[in-house]
Formats: structure tokens, C-alpha cells, sequence
């Protein structure tokens, strides 16, 4: 007697402590308002963390990018990249963003409530390398031009140039250059035409490339941009690149006469200043140049930076974020100190807030790519979710109408050891703080269907021992003794799967294997200790029944 | 009291002549269909691969209207596509877009392939504008760590499960188990390819699940098998194994009855995402009921007939052998 009322109370204990741990409790989180400004919301809801599958969101991961440069410890450059993109998650404002490594060389970005997958990526792969660099202004490039053509054909890089863009009629590009230089001085005019006497227009190097509107700059036709950066990318054209020049991309394409054209710098390799110096950064508009980004140095940086203007007066100046020239290359017109600007030509100001936003956060020490995204709309989570709990109320129903009307009141003992399940392994998840994803739904369905397989062992064993005539009171004991040895394999059997599912699996397989893994631990539970006192409380109710309605 | 299936004496192993006609008549030429294919292309020629194995780009969309698929696809392909998969998801306004492309998107590099086919629709389909539901995209590397571990997953899940069957039972029970376990693996890749299901990670942890569950099943039946050896009464093996059979088919009936219920609400009630992975769970169930009786227990006897155990004595089974070759020798016909 003693004996069942330890037990008792140890059911009652566990089944309070479970709905405690589900009871809906005040979440404070940060979510942004219909105008994108960051607030503070206090809502109610049940403690079970859920998946970004199930609350809308996006999953990134990134990877070290060495196509551009050999990174030799993997390892520690993703430590070091990792504080960088967590400041800059921060600053992105996202409640419950998280950052962590994955394996040795991987980062895992979390951003729960994030859908703007364009934004989001660029803010977290951005390497924000800032640097400025003076526009060349001896032709350099223009003297090497010849030998590029030369190696461009001997090396048959050009093969599968398309048609169109092959020899220009030289009027064309006449005015095009017009177009281009009209607003500049007859000095720049003059040079222009020098320059077209230099490039013959021949080569596929040199036909694809027109003088631009000042000295250092040029333009490619959008089409032919893939086959100048594979040009610019062969190893034998790097190495005839005039020496202490870079060459980059522009960052905006412009129209002109009909044909979207992208600019291409030659600038100096020596930067003047980059951005270490950077102590603060601002996205503002002014209505002279629209979107800018106004940065400060510190005081060893702007001290530097003046020096190197004052001596470059008059010079091109190029602002070269990652590679990319930003905007036009402005003319330095005075020594500049420790205040600067970024022009954004034309972007918006949600692009000025994120080039902000990664320039305070600092470089990344190594460039990153994106090597996986997965983002799901709230919606679509919450219809994820209606749609779980549907498929999940009617298996429960099925599963509770086979039972009571095949084994009666015995039925009727397994569906409340069936309700304890289910409340223990929502519990057991929300204490160990897992995280419920669509196939942890799935899973936990499916688990329902399986928490009874235990019961049915039982229960047959129980008719069995009845069919030889034993006492229900024997019957019921040796019943629970005889069928404890399946019930334990075939639950470890379970377990160890679900274990490997969780080792090998990712993501959401794992919500799923997570799932798996409490169902059976809470499912033996109610098995073999809750049906079992329930047995044994209805044997002392009822002393003396020779019948028992399984 | 119900009762169903209750003191059947149906001989389970006397028909396994019939049963393994029946299973390979139909298992075989779906192997030689896969064996043929992969040979030809590799895994992604015999199944459907999906992206979290090949690498590329997958974008739902949500259309305020339902729009012309023809029109969707061609909107793909001019974005420079070509090889894109359109097809509607669940609603006739909810359109998957399934590209192999992916860029790893490197520092200010090319733009995503989704970012380039949500805006070629927007352009499209201005007065119908789609929003994105949902976006995958995973680079060709971690598709193939992916493809790598569920490979492993399966392997290890094997062996582990082989040696916990060997140490509680012996080491004759868990081979026949996990051969009935391969059976059952084998016949499920050949649903998936019948059925035209696409093989992703998801299905994977199905087919993982239904190991799990397959297993289970069998260690019923053995539990079975084992307790009936230890009473030592004057019964061939194979009767043995048939009354084992016998005697919890009410059980394999009604778990299999509970488990498929839970899973036709799933595949009726919970959606797109879940009903591949409910549906391969749902066969692979029922395949592994079938090969718990049908091809673990005939294959069990094969075993301890070929190779007779030296501790038989201690577990009954060398009288049920002893048995079981006289009956042989009474009756040659029935027990070929």
C-alpha cells in the first residue's frame, strides 16, 4: 500500500512539474515596428523554443573564402572573423540572434524574425575592408596594353567572347567619349585623344576597354564584364599589370547611350589610409549627393590622412571598400583630416545604415561566403505549425478511440499514461531548452502512434497469462514482468537510432532526433511506471474482481 | 473482450518459398533500375537528389493570385535558368522554383541565384507581385558533407543497432535481424524510385526512423523466439518460430494500426514539407512489419541450420534443432 502511494505522489509531482514548465510566461523581445524602428514587446508564450523553420527567420552559414587567397589556419581566422559578424548582428538589431562556430571551419548565423535575405547577407559577408587609394594618372595602364593583348591571345582567353561586343565602329566610341568627357576640361579632352591613339582596338583586351572621363578610369560593357574579370583574374595578365597598380571595379553600372557600362580603376597599390582608423561612421543625406555615410578618424589616422591629401591635391581619390571603387573617385580639392564621407550614388538609405553599420564594426580579418541560407517567412511557420497540431490532434484521436475500444478501462488507463507522455516530453523539451522544428512536430506524431506499442506488449501479455488461467492480480504482475525485456530492447533500439540521427543529422533532423530521443525515455516512463501504478490502484479499489476489463 | 488475431496457427516459414518469389520479383528490377542508373550518372541520375545533397537554390513563393506556371517558368529561364524546376507547392498559388545554381556568394561577388529569380518574377508579375515564403540555398560543398554524413548516419546506425541486438540476444539473432533490416532498406530506395520522391535530408531521417522501427519490431518477435527456447519443450524450430510469430501478431498488428493512423493524419493533414518524409515512413513501416515475419525469422532458421551454435544446449536451441531434423527426416517435403 505504502508502496503505491510513493509512487502516486511521484506521478502527481512529475505531472506538476511538467505543466509548470509549459505554463505561458511573459517573453520580453525586441522586434521591429511597422516604421523599422527597434522595440521592446512583452508577450505571452509557452516556454518551447521554436525553430526557425516554425517562427520565420534565416539560418546562414559562412565559410572561409580562400578563392582569392590561401588562408592557412581555417581555424583561428573564423575565431577571429566570428567577433566581428557577432558586433555586426548586434548591430543589425535582431532579439535572439545567434553566432556560433560550426566544426572548425564554419560559422552558424541564427536571425530569428529576419526575412530580408538580401540585407541580412550583405551586412554579414561583407569583409569592409575600407581603404583609399589615389587614381593612377600616368597611363600605366594603357602602356601595357599591347602586351595583355598578347598574352589574351595566346593564351586563348577570349574564346567564347560573344559576337556582338567584337569590333566597335571607332565613331561610336568617339561619342560615346564625348558623352563621357563633355563636362570635363579641354586638358582631359586632350589626353583622351592621346590615349585612343594608344589603344589600337584590336586585342580582345583593348577593344573591350574605352577611356572613361578621367585619366585611370575606364569603361567595360556590362556584357563583357565576365570576360574582363576572368582576363584580370589569369595569373600571366596579373603579372603584366603595371607594377604598383591595382586594378578594380566600380561599384554602379552607368547608362550611357543606350548600353549599361561599368567602370574599371587603375589605381596605386599603397593605400593612403585604411579603414583601422575608423573610429565612427553615419549614414546621412545631403541634398547635393543624396545618400552619404560620413565617417571619423582617430587622431594618429587623420593626421596621416592629411598629410597624404595635401600632397595629392588635385589627384583622383578612390574610396575602395572590398575591392570595389564606391561611386565616382572624387578630386581631392583640400587637406582632409580626421572627417570624411562616403558618397552612395543613389542608394538608399537602408544601404548607407548597413555600410555604416559594417565599417563601425570593423573588417573581417578573412573574406567569408555564404555557403548555406535557409529563411522561411513567419507565415509560412505558423501555417507549419496550425498544420502540425491538426495532424497531431487526430492521430491523438485515433490512437485514443483504438485503444478505448479495444482494451476498455485497461484502454482507458493507457490513454492517461498516453497524456502523461505527451505532457512530459513537451516538458522534458522545454527544460532542456530544445529547440521544436517541423520535424520535431513530425517526429513527436509519430512518437504518439509508438508510446503505445509498450502498452500493447503489455496488455497481450496480460490476455495471455489470463487465457492460462491465472488470477488477474497474477496476470497483471506477471503481464508488466514478462514483457519488460521487449519493451526495454526495442525502446534502446529506438534510442540509439534517434542518437545517431542526432550526431549525423543537421538543423531541423536534429529537432527531429531531439524529439525522438525524450519520446522514448518519457514513453518507458509512462509505460512501465505510470500504467503500471494505474494497474496497481485500480487492483486495491477493486479487491477480490475476478474479471478485468482489458 | 475484442479480440483479433487471437490463437492464429498460421505457418509463417513453411511459405517462404512463395514469399521470397514475391520479393524479389518485385525488388529486382528496381535494384537493376538504380544499379543501371548510378552507373550511368552517379547517385543524382538514379534518385532525385534534393538541394541539401546536390547544392542550389530553392525559393517558394507566395502569388496573391495563381499564376500561369508556363509564364513562371518562362520568367526562370530568360533570367538565365534554363535547367529550373517550376511547380506549384500544396496551392495553386504557392509556385517552387528549384534551380541547381548556386554562387557561393563571395565579398561583393555575384548576386544569389534566388536574388536574381525574385527579381526577374517582380518584373514579371508587377500587378501579381509573389512574396518569398520560403528560401534554401546551399553551396556544392556542404552538399556533399551533407551527402557524406547521412551516408555515414546509416552505416554507423547499423552497427551500432547490430552490436546492442548481439550482446542482449546473440550475435545469430542480430544478423538475421539486420539482414531483414537491409531487405527493408533496400525496399524502401526502391519505393522512393518507384514513387518518384525526392531524396532529401529529411527523407533520410525517415528511412533512419524506419531502421529504428524495423529493429524494434524484430527484437519483439526474438524476445519471442527466446522465451519459447527456454521452456525446452519437444518443438522443431520452426514451429517454434511460427508460434513466436503467432503469438504476437495481435501486437505487430496493432502497433502497425496506431503507428500508420498517426502517420495518414500527417500525410492528409500536416502539409507539403512533412508528406514525402511521412509517406516513405509510412512503407517503410509496413515493409518492416512484413520483414519481421517473413524474412528475419525463415532466415534465422537458415542460420542456426547451417551453422549450429556451440552453447545451443543453454538456450534451447539445440533440442529445437534436434527437433527440427527430425521432423526433416519425417516429413522432406513440407519442410524443404
Amino acid at each position: 500500500m505504502s508502496k503505491l502511494k510513493y509512487r502516486l505522489i511521484l506521478i502527481a509531482l512529475l505531472t506538476v512539474a511538467s505543466v509548470a514548465a509549459l505554463i505561458p510566461r511573459d517573453v520580453t523581445v525586441k522586434r521591429r515596428d511597422a516604421e523599422g524602428v527597434l522595440r521592446e514587446v512583452t508577450e505571452k508564450r509557452v516556454p518551447l523554443k521554436r525553430g526557425l523553420d516554425l517562427q520565420g527567420g534565416m539560418y546562414l552559414a559562412l565559410e572561409v573564402d580562400n578563392s582569392k587567397q590561401a588562408v592557412a589556419d581555417k581555424s583561428e581566422a573564423i575565431d577571429r572573423a566570428i567577433k566581428t559578424v557577432r558586433n555586426r548582428i548586434e548591430g543589425f538589431g535582431v532579439s535572439e540572434a545567434i553566432v556560433q562556430k560550426s566544426g572548425d571551419d564554419r560559422i552558424e548565423v541564427l536571425l530569428p524574425g529576419v526575412t530580408d535575405q538580401e540585407r541580412a547577407t550583405s551586412v554579414v559577408r561583407e569583409q569592409a575592408f575600407l581603404k583609399f587609394q589615389i587614381v593612377d594618372k600616368t597611363q600605366a595602364l594603357e602602356r601595357v596594353l599591347p602586351r595583355l593583348d598578347a598574352i589574351v591571345r595566346q593564351r586563348n582567353l577570349a574564346a567564347d567572347r560573344p559576337a556582338a561586343a567584337a569590333p566597335r565602329p571607332a565613331a561610336a566610341t568617339k561619342g560615346l567619349q564625348g558623352l563621357l568627357t563633355g563636362a570635363d576640361s579641354a586638358a582631359d579632352t586632350a589626353r583622351v585623344a592621346s590615349a585612343d591613339s594608344v589603344v589600337p582596338g584590336t586585342g580582345a583586351f583593348s577593344s573591350a576597354i574605352q577611356q572613361g572621363g578621367m585619366v585611370g578610369e575606364y569603361f567595360v560593357r556590362e556584357a563583357d564584364v565576365p570576360m574582363v574579370t576572368r582576363f584580370l583574374e589569369d595569373s600571366a595578365v596579373r603579372s603584366a599589370l603595371p607594377p604598383a597598380k591595382e586594378v578594380h571595379w566600380g561599384s554602379d553600372s552607368t547608362v550611357m547611350a543606350g548600353a549599361r557600362y561599368r567602370p574599371l580603376y587603375v589605381v596605386d597599390a599603397r593605400p593612403i589610409i585604411t579603414g583601422d582608423y575608423l573610429t565612427d561612421a553615419r549614414p546621412n543625406t545631403s541634398p547635393l549627393e543624396g545618400t552619404i555615410v560620413q565617417f571619423q578618424l582617430n587622431n594618429v589616422g587623420g593626421r596621416r590622412f592629411g598629410n597624404e591629401t595635401a600632397k595629392h591635391i588635385g589627384d583622383y581619390m578612390a574610396i575602395v571598400l572590398d575591392n570595389r571603387v564606391m561611386g565616382r573617385p572624387p578630386v581631392i580639392q583640400g587637406r582632409i583630416t580626421t572627417n570624411g564621407q562616403i558618397t552612395m550614388a543613389g542608394r538608399d538609405l537602408a544601404a548607407a545604415q548597413d555600410l555604416a553599420l559594417v565599417l563601425r564594426a570593423g573588417a573581417l580579418p578573412v573574406p567569408l561566403m555564404v555557403a548555406e541560407v535557409r529563411s522561411i517567412g513567419p507565415s509560412l511557420g505558423q501555417d507549419s505549425i496550425r498544420k502540425g497540431v491538426r495532424a497531431g490532434l487526430l492521430g491523438l484521436a485515433m490512437v485514443v478511440i483504438i485503444m478505448i475500444a479495444y482494451y476498455r478501462l485497461s484502454g482507458v488507463l493507457s490513454v492517461l499514461g498516453l497524456a502523461f507522455y505527451a505532457l512530459t516530453t513537451l516538458a522534458a523539451l522545454a527544460l532542456f531548452d530544445a529547440t521544436l522544428t517541423l520535424p520535431g512536430i513530425a517526429g513527436f506524431i509519430l512518437s504518439i502512434g509508438m508510446a503505445v506499442d509498450a502498452n500493447f506488449l503489455q496488455f497481450e501479455r496480460i490476455r495471455e497469462e489470463l487465457d492460462r488461467g491465472k488470477t488477474v492480480r497474477t496476470a497483471i504482475d506477471e503481464g508488466f514482468k514478462n514483457s519488460l525485456s521487449a519493451i526495454v530492447d526495442s525502446h534502446v533500439t529506438t534510442a540509439l537510432t534517434g542518437a545517431v540521427l542526432y550526431q549525423y543529422g543537421t538543423g531541423p533532423v536534429q529537432g527531429f532526433a531531439v524529439t525522438l530521443v525524450v519520446g522514448v525515455v518519457s514513453s518507458m516512463l509512462s509505460a512501465v511506471f505510470v500504467v503500471r501504478t494505474f494497474f496497481m490502484l485500480w487492483l486495491t479499489r477493486s479487491r477480490g474482481t475476478a474479471t478485468l476489463s482489458i | 473482450m475484442l479480440r483479433i488475431l487471437h490463437n492464429t496457427q498460421i505457418d509463417f516459414i513453411g511459405r517462404w518459398r512463395q514469399v521470397a518469389v514475391v520479393i524479389a520479383s518485385l525488388l529486382l528490377p528496381a535494384v537493376v533500375w538504380i544499379v543501371v542508373s548510378s552507373a550511368r550518372g552517379g547517385l543524382s541520375e538514379s534518385f532525385k537528389l534534393g538541394i541539401e545533397f546536390t547544392g542550389g537554390t530553392v525559393v517558394q513563393y507566395d502569388f496573391p493570385v495563381p499564376p500561369s506556371i508556363e509564364r513562371v517558368r518562362n520568367t526562370v529561364t530568360a533570367a538565365g535558368f534554363a535547367g529550373a524546376e517550376v511547380q506549384t507547392f500544396g496551392a495553386p498559388n504557392q509556385i517552387l522554383v528549384r534551380a541547381q545554381e548556386h554562387e557561393e556568394q563571395a565579398i561583393g561577388g555575384a548576386e544569389s541565384a534566388a536574388q536574381v529569380i525574385t527579381a526577374a518574377l517582380r518584373g514579371e508579375f508587377a500587378d501579381n507581385l509573389p512574396a518569398v515564403s520560403r528560401t534554401d540555398a546551399i553551396g556544392p560543398r556542404v552538399g556533399a558533407e551533407l551527402r557524406r554524413n547521412a551516408i555515414i548516419a546509416m552505416l554507423i546506425s547499423f552497427a551500432v543497432t547490430l552490436l546492442y541486438l548481439a550482446w542482449r540476444f546473440d550475435a545469430r539473432l542480430a544478423l538475421a535481424a539486420v539482414f531483414a533490416n537491409v531487405h527493408d532498406i533496400i525496399a524502401t530506395f526502391a519505393f522512393i524510385k518507384y514513387a518518384q520522391i525526392e531524396l532529401s535530408l529529411f527523407v533520410v531521417g525517415g528511412i533512419l526512423t524506419v531502421i529504428g522501427y524495423s529493429l524494434n519490431d524484430k527484437v519483439v518477435v526474438f524476445d519471442r523466439v527466446r522465451e519459447l527456447l527456454r521452456q525446452r519443450a519437444r518443438r522443431p524450430l520452426r514451429d517454434t518460430l511460427n508460434l513466436a510469430i503467432n503469438q504476437t501478431l495481435p501486437r505487430t498488428v496493432l502497433t502497425g494500426t496506431t503507428v500508420i493512423a498517426c502517420l495518414l493524419s500527417v500525410i492528409f493533414l500536416g502539409g507539403e514539407v512533412l508528406r514525402p518524409f511521412a509517406l516513405v515512413l509510412l512503407f517503410g513501416i509496413v515493409i518492416g512489419t512484413f520483414s519481421s515475419i517473413f524474412v528475419a525469422s525463415p532466415l534465422l532458421l537458415l542460420i542456426e541450420k547451417k551453422w549450429p551454435r556451440q552453447d545451443g544446449e543453454t538456450k534451447g536451441m539445440s533440442r529445437a534443432l534436434a527437433e527440427e531434423r527430425k521432423r526433416e527426416r519425417a516429413d522432406p517435403v513440407t519442410t524443404r
